[in-house]
């Protein structure tokens, strides 16, 4: 058996009683937010295991923090495997975090002009953050030559 | 708009700590992200800048700095995983308590693991 519950009266009528802000459907908005609160779920799955693997492998592994310098890197980077390690790294934690700041902002700021403020700030700081990265993971090169002397500290080709 | 809740939302308790913990732990990663991208984008600089600023990272305090982070990034892990439970386990809203408290069972467990290897390998003199 089951009950009908009917809609609520005040819904009836498209008089414009219930503000738009607080309708249920037909918003511009789409279903953003669904799959925003999705993407931190299945991300979050991922970077559980990409972050675990970067920081045994940095740090727990062999020498740990102290064998960090440039060749390290070098070496990690000369793998496509680990290239794409970090690009993944990279963009998932990026915009898991950046979705995350977005909504604390939204929970604390209760001005509009204050949200937008400290929206654009934060967007403008993830994409800075996640073209640089990209682009220092792809343009990496690990015997950087200036004015055609290699610089010191570089892997170079014998 | 509102200006001033009247009374509080907040329940306390397992439910509210995890989420304040959550939120905090989330926030601190966030912002190290930022600064561990930039100080790695430094490999695109020269090796020297790079190995220097590495450098300048390993020290005592730094060492316990990435205690505290990895700590952070553990729980912000655990209890992340605990909260997809408790979204998609058709008992997880009925156990968060007892999920809360093994994720700070294995939190404790990680932390007290990872210490020893972590702290052992900086500050042991070579």
């Amino acid at each position: 058996m089951s009950a009908t519950i009917e809609n609520p009266r005040s819904g009836q009528n498209s008089s414009g009683r219930i503000a738009p802000e607080y309708r249920r459907h037909g918003g511009s908005k789409g279903n953003f937010e669904m799959i925003a609160w999705l993407f931190m779920r299945l991300s979050g799955v991922v970077l559980v295991v990409l972050i675990f693997g970067h920081l045994f492998v940095n740090l727990l592994v062999g020498e740990g923090i102290k064998a960090i310098d440039f060749g390290f890197v070098a070496g990690k980077w000369a793998d496509p495997f680990w290239q794409f390690w970090d690009l993944a790294m990279l963009w998932l934690a990026m915009l898991h975090g950046t979705n995350g700041v977005r909504t604390i902002i939204n929970d604390y700021a209760e001005k509009d002009s204050t949200r937008r403020w400290l929206k654009t700030v934060l967007y403008s700081a993830t994409a800075v953050i996640i073209v640089l990265g990209t682009l220092v993971i792809f343009t990496f090169d690990p015997c950087p030559v200036v004015d055609g002397v290699p610089l010191p500290g570089g892997f170079c080709p014998a | 708009m509102p200006t001033k809740p009247a009374g509080t939302l907040y329940r306390g308790r397992e439910g509210m700590w995890s989420w304040v913990g959550h939120r905090i732990t989330g926030v601190v990663i966030f912002f190290f992200l930022l600064v561990h991208v930039l100080d790695t984008s430094l490999v695109r600089v020269s090796p020297e800048a790079y190995t220097a600023v590495i450098g300048a990272y390993k020290n005592p305090l730094m060492a316990l700095g990435e205690t505290g982070l990895v700590a952070a990034i553990v729980f912000h892990a655990f209890n992340g995983l605990r909260i997809i439970a408790v979204d998609f386990w058709k008992k997880g809203a009925k156990y968060q308590r007892q999920m809360l408290w093994a994720v700070l069972g294995l939190w404790l467990v990680t932390m007290v693991a990872f210490s020893i290897r972590h702290l052992s390998l900086a500050l042991g003199g070579h």
